[in-house]
């Protein structure tokens, strides 16, 4: 079977990799470009451990194949702030104590993200609702939802 | 020591040190190891609950190009091979579960591996499943073991029976106790087996190496577990076996044994490369270790005022293919938090055609509170008592003598039922139409060993080398604790989760020990660094090291003038003697025990029995919260799994015995929207036993959720559900049959 | 089944052309939710990814009514308040497939294609009287959507065929819809029982016009006409709704699997069904 060529973007760097076509692109993200900040929980798109943006939408990237990522725009959780100037999502979880084992985190920085870019004023419903699909065993949901209001909060502040 | 006192870093809410990497996505999990030549494994899953093994041909898939190694059962040292372990690893003459292990395969890429597996050949001879307790247990019942025979039983067992074990714990006179009751209750219970739900699958990559230098990576709950078990089972020496402990990605138990390590170094071994083994999510529900499904009587009789006489239990776990399951914590547990003087509990350890059972969180406990604590609402309803009152007349308090043996020490759990009939959810009615319920839980705690390190850094910083995997923020628990005996910042301390050749020996985190036990080693340790601060600044001023006071992160010189900082100690180390190491090597006793109360508001859909958790509330007494917010975040999580356990959760058979619902899927664990907030309220009560008066936190606070809901929906809809979970259509069928 | 072919189509025609000429079994891979966990066996396919084309991913609204291009994620479907305003209970049924993340990929005609029994849309789709637009080898046809699903994931399209537009007529005056499924928890299960309703009211309040149809309780979504016989000539009283949610409960054949028993299923489609009517004649109201 002939592997696929792709050319995309990963957080906004120019990215070529060659893949098999049943490769998904969490594989690809993984195991062929190392960035194995997008987890995998589940393989089915139950969990959204493995969340990432194509051309700005959320989505599960165990459930896109590798050489569907031709010419997109891929945005995973390393694009989104680094120890020197973390995010201030990324900042809400760590005050707010807003993981505990922290598989599910990068999943959750990453839907966050897409949840305030679409809707800067989330009430607690549409927040809970928004991200029903990261699943979190640790923290019962509860911190995670108050770092979310707390940086939409904040993000409003600053914009 | 205990006494209430204010410290300077204990009982801050600090970022946690190694939150940076966790929300950034460099913190490493137990997939994310890739080593050079590294070959991938995959296991090859016995598609039949219960079948003979009759042969096993591995050629083709030997031959197929790309496949480096096959192993199967037989692959495992001779003398290994009568261990329940080994054969739960690998299937030995019998698949005992859907899902059991048969082979393994490692090859050049997934895709090839999972082609070879289909080129293996099994010859099964299908057996009769055996899927539940009564059909377990019943006299002719097919045997899943044709050697096992009851152990525990007044006369010794003469017949091989599915039934591994029986245990008995008594106390008083249960007939007398009887005979004072004015009301006596009694009703069965059930409840499913269940999974943890870790988000992360099991993973491991390793190195087999002939020369003593084998490493295994992996996600676990305690790696050096992990060495012992993994070189048992191998025939190698510890000291040959390097585990590191990946980050881990939840555990809640499910990660105290081995599954993948063993399989991956025979792989490693044949094959001569490095080896990764990633389960998918269906692998982890079908072949890890589950928690066990039970069924139990319970039977309380009790005086007109509330006051219990006599309790009496009767309960079957559920134990998978082999013997193990917590019936034993479940028959301690069951009514650990009442004083009572008559009590008689009897427990069955039961063999069934389902994964090996592995620890959930108060592993046992959720499961037998839960039949007790359902049977203690009842009451409190034919007595016309408060919920919460009938239990602060019974509650176990310093002094009570527990059934499962010591007589308590101070206790917080007369603290967590006040505190939660204080709080503002109960002082308000519950609304018009929703139903409310109340639980209580228990749990012992453990200590054990734990050993670490604190070397001081020339420039006054520190490295603090433990060996329990922080499963949830421990590593900034540490950090507190060691900053608190030192004087210094916590920043400039940097706790790391150390290898199995870094420190000595921890026992697995587990049995909410770590920031008690481990956390001890660490205080310890870091009194070890002052011990010898003083001395080095003692030699200095020529004084003795009493003479010298450390505080503050400062030497003074009591006899003197003179003052030294960790800084300007730790800079001229070398001149005054060499580098200073602390060392805390210990075996941690006085677990002081955990209580947690909870309340829950829940609104039932009528036509349809859906269950909505309007508002929560949970106390625990957390001895003293070292990281408020991780106490807060344990009580919360808890919660939350026990939300999920009293609603939703189960794992689903077929007739045949095959799970129907290996996925996130269909076992439904609790989502973001399916809940409110969850208000915790942190009791400190403190334990005697520990420097700060921690308690561990971990697991008091799964229990007692399961009756809690399934009172609250009770209530709702008029009837008792003393079935879990309460799904739709069981909350439906009590409301029509209602 | 594995993906050991990618193709992605610029034009309708190459991946008409593309399906067909293929010698293993070619599969249309719009945003694959369900292709992809469907591809874990070993049984090799070849996927034709559509989603480069137009017109498949629009929505485009006239005097007509809807033209949904069939792979339009669900995300941006129900992103669209004119498609909202129209068919409220479609994009309802968009909204409740999977999580945020399936539905930045999922759309109504892969819902569609994939053909299972729960598939939230179709009886969204049926309820609007949707029709399905197929091309193929041999030209263009159109298909009732309560025609196109045949059985458990099987349709009424042939190889080489693509679903290329779903068209749905402009509401009549006083007409609305709703969709309404049950679900264990709150989000991301599958429907254990589905109910979608259109209603037409006249200006005194009464009903001229329904579709009912159900989902999750047989093998294919169905068309109920009884309930809407029922609903037709009532102002949607009890006493009517109660009569469509029998309606409904007796035309149900489901089946006792790990989301739901046969009586459990029964009840609630009837339930849904009436909760639904109420819905869609609220909306048909105006309120």
């Amino acid at each position: 079977m002939a592997k696929v060529h792709v050319s995309t973007s990963v957080n906004g760097e120019p990215t070529e990799f060659l893949c098999e076509p049943h490769d998904t692109l969490l594989d690809v993200l993984r195991n062929e470009l190392n960035m194995t900040g997008t987890k995998e929980g589940c393989g089915s798109g139950d969990c959204g451990a493995c969340s990432v943006t194509v051309n700005d939408r959320l989505v599960c990237s165990c459930l896109v194949l590798g050489a569907e990522a031709e010419g997109k725009e891929i945005g995973t959780v390393e694009g989104i702030g680094n120890n020197d100037s973390l995010h201030v999502i990324q900042e809400k979880f760590l005050e707010h104590a807003a993981l505990q084992c922290g598989i599910c985190t990068p999943g959750l920085i990453v839907s966050t993200k897409a949840l305030l870019e679409e809707n800067p004023s989330p009430t607690e419903e549409e927040a809970r609702y928004y991200l029903a699909g990261n699943l979190c065993r640790c923290t019962g949901y509860d911190k995670i939802i108050r770092a979310v209001m707390d940086a939409a909060e904040s993000m409003r502040g600053a914009a | 020591m205990s006494e209430a006192k204010d410290y300077k870093y204990v009982g801050t809410r600090r970022v946690r040190p190694d939150g940076y990497d966790k929300v950034t996505g460099r913190a490493n999990y137990g997939a994310d190891l890739t080593l050079p030549g590294m070959i991938w494994g995959r296991i090859l899953r016995s598609p039949h609950a219960h079948a003979k093994i009759k042969g096993i041909n591995t050629s083709k898939a030997e031959a197929h190009p790309g496949v480096s190694a096959v192993v199967t059962f037989q692959d495992f040292p001779e003398k290994s091979q009568g261990s329940p372990l080994a054969q739960n690893i690998l299937a030995n003459e019998k698949a005992l579960y859907h899902g059991h292990a048969i082979a393994a395969v490692a090859a050049k890429t997934v895709q090839i591996a999972e082609e070879a597996l289909g080129l293996i050949e099994v010859d099964y001879e299908v057996l009769t499943p055996v899927m539940d307790l009564d059909t377990a247990m019943a006299d002719g019942a097919t045997l899943i073991n044709e050697n096992l025979k009851t152990v525990g039983l007044p006369e010794p067992a003469t017949e091989a029976s599915n039934i591994a074990a029986r245990q008995e714990l008594k106390i008083g006179d249960i007939d007398a106790g009887f005979a004072e009751a004015d009301v006596i209750l009694e009703r069965e219970y059930s409840t499913p087996t269940v999974h943890q739900g870790y988000i992360e699958p099991h993973a491991c990559t390793v190195r087999y190496d002939e020369n003593g230098q084998s490493m295994v990576w992996c996600c676990t709950q305690g790696h050096f577990d992990v060495r012992a078990s993994t070189a048992n089972l191998l025939g190698m020496e510890l000291g040959k076996l390097k585990v590191v402990a990946s980050e881990i990605g939840g555990g809640f138990g499910g990660k105290t044994t081995i599954y993948l390590e063993p399989v991956a170094l025979m792989l490693s071994k044949k094959s001569g490369n490095p080896v990764k083994i990633v389960m998918d999510r269906d692998e982890v529900f079908k072949a890890s270790g589950p928690g066990a499904a039970t069924k139990s009587w319970i039977k309380i009789g009790a005086k007109k005022d509330g006051t219990f006489t006599a309790m009496q239990a009767k309960m079957a776990f559920e134990a998978g293919a082999f013997p193990g399951s917590p019936v034993g914590p479940g028959t301690m547990t069951v009514f650990a938090p009442y004083d009572v003087a008559n009590a008689k509990v009897e427990g069955f350890d039961v063999l069934v055609n389902k994964p090996k059972v592995a620890a959930y969180r108060a592993p046992g406990a959720p499961q037998a509170e839960f039949a007790s604590e359902m049977l203690i609402n009842e009451l409190a309803e034919k007595l016309g008592m408060d919920m919460i009152d009938i239990r602060l007349k019974n509650a176990a308090r310093e002094g009570t003598q527990a059934l499962y043996g010591p007589k308590f020490r101070e206790i917080g759990f007369i603290e967590c039922l006040e505190q939660c009939k204080a709080s503002e959810h109960y002082q308000n009615a519950v609304a018009e139409g929703n139903g409310r319920g109340v639980g209580a839980g228990f749990w012992f705690n453990i200590g054990g060993v734990s050993s670490a390190v604190i070397h001081m850094n020339p420039d006054g910083t520190a490295t603090l080398l433990e060996g329990s995997p922080d499963i949830g923020g421990s590593r900034a628990s540490m950090q507190s604790m060691a900053a608190e005996e030192l004087g210094i910042a916590p920043e400039r301390i940097k706790p790391i989760v150390a290898d199995t050749e870094m420190v000595a020996h921890n026992d697995t985190t587990g049995g909410s020990r770590t920031t008690f036990a481990t956390g001890m080693a660490v205080i310890e340790a870091a009194q070890d660094v002052v011990r010898q601060f003083k001395e080095r600044a003692a030699s200095t001023w020529n004084v003795t090291p009493e003479q010298v006071e450390w505080a503050d992160g400062v030497a003074r010189n009591t006899a003197g003038d003179g003052e030294m900082t960790c800084q300007e100690i730790c800079a001229s180390a070398g001149r005054t003697g060499g580098q200073i190491t602390g060392r805390g090597n210990i075996n941690a006793r006085g677990a002081g025990p955990s209580f947690s109360v909870h309340i829950a508001d829940v609104a039932v859909d009528k036509d349809t029995g859906k269950v909505d958790v309007v508002r929560y509330t949970a106390s625990q007494d957390a001895g003293r919260a070292i990281h408020p917010s991780y106490v807060e975040g344990q009580i919360q999580g808890g919660s939350v799994q026990g939300i999920g356990w009293a609603l939703n959760e189960e794992y689903i058979y077929s007739d045949d015995g095959l799970l129907e619902n290996p996925g996130f899927l269909d076992y439904r664990i609790p989502l973001a929207s399916d809940l409110p907030m969850i208000d915790p309220i942190v009791v400190e009560v403190p334990n005697p036993f520990h420097p700060y008066g921690v308690r561990g936190v971990g697991e008091a606070n799964i229990i007692p959720p399961l009756a809690t809901v399934a009172t609250a929906v009770g209530n709702a809809i008029g009837r008792p559900m003393p079935d879990l979970p309460c799904s739709p259509p069981r909350v439906l069928k009590a409301i029509q049959e209602g | 089944m594995t993906v050991v072919e990618y193709s992605a189509a610029a034009s309708i025609e190459e991946a008409v052309s593309l399906l067909l000429s293929s010698d293993i079994p070619a599969k249309v891979l719009a945003g694959g939710t369900d292709l992809i966990i469907q591809s874990a066996g070993l049984d090799p396919i070849k996927v034709v990814d559509i989603k480069n084309i137009d017109s498949m991913m629009g929505a485009t609204i006239d005097g007509d009514g809807l033209t949904l291009g069939p792979s339009m994620p669900c995300a941006e479907l129900y992103s669209r308040d004119d498609v909202k305003a129209l068919f409220p209970g479609l994009v309802e049924a968009a909204y409740l497939i999977g999580s945020t993340q399936v539905q930045g990929r999922c759309s109504v005609g892969g819902n569609l294609c994939n053909s299972s029994p729960a598939a939230d849309t179709i009886p969204a789709l049926i309820a609007n009287a949707a029709q399905c637009v197929i091309q193929g080898p041999g030209g263009e046809r159109t298909v009732a959507v309560e025609d196109f699903v045949t059985g458990v994931g099987r349709n009424c399209m042939a190889k080489g065929e693509l679903l290329t537009a779903l068209r749905l007529a402009k509401p009549a005056a006083g007409t609305s819809d709703a969709y309404l499924r049950f679900i264990p928890r709150t989000e991301m299960d599958i429907a254990v029982a589905g109910a979608g309703v259109s209603v037409t009211l006249d200006g005194a309040g009464t009903c001229t016009a329904a579709r009912v149809s159900i989902g999750a309780v047989a093998p294919t979504a169905l068309l109920i006409p009884e309930a809407a016989d029922a609903l037709i000539g009532s102002k949607l009283d009890e006493a009517a709704l109660d009569k469509a949610a029998a309606a409904s409960l007796a035309a149900s054949s489901p089946i006792t699997d790990r989301r739901g028993t046969v009586e459990f299923r029964k009840h609630v489609v009837g339930v849904l069904t009436k909760r639904a009517a109420t819905i869609a004649a609220q909306r048909a109201r105006g309120e």
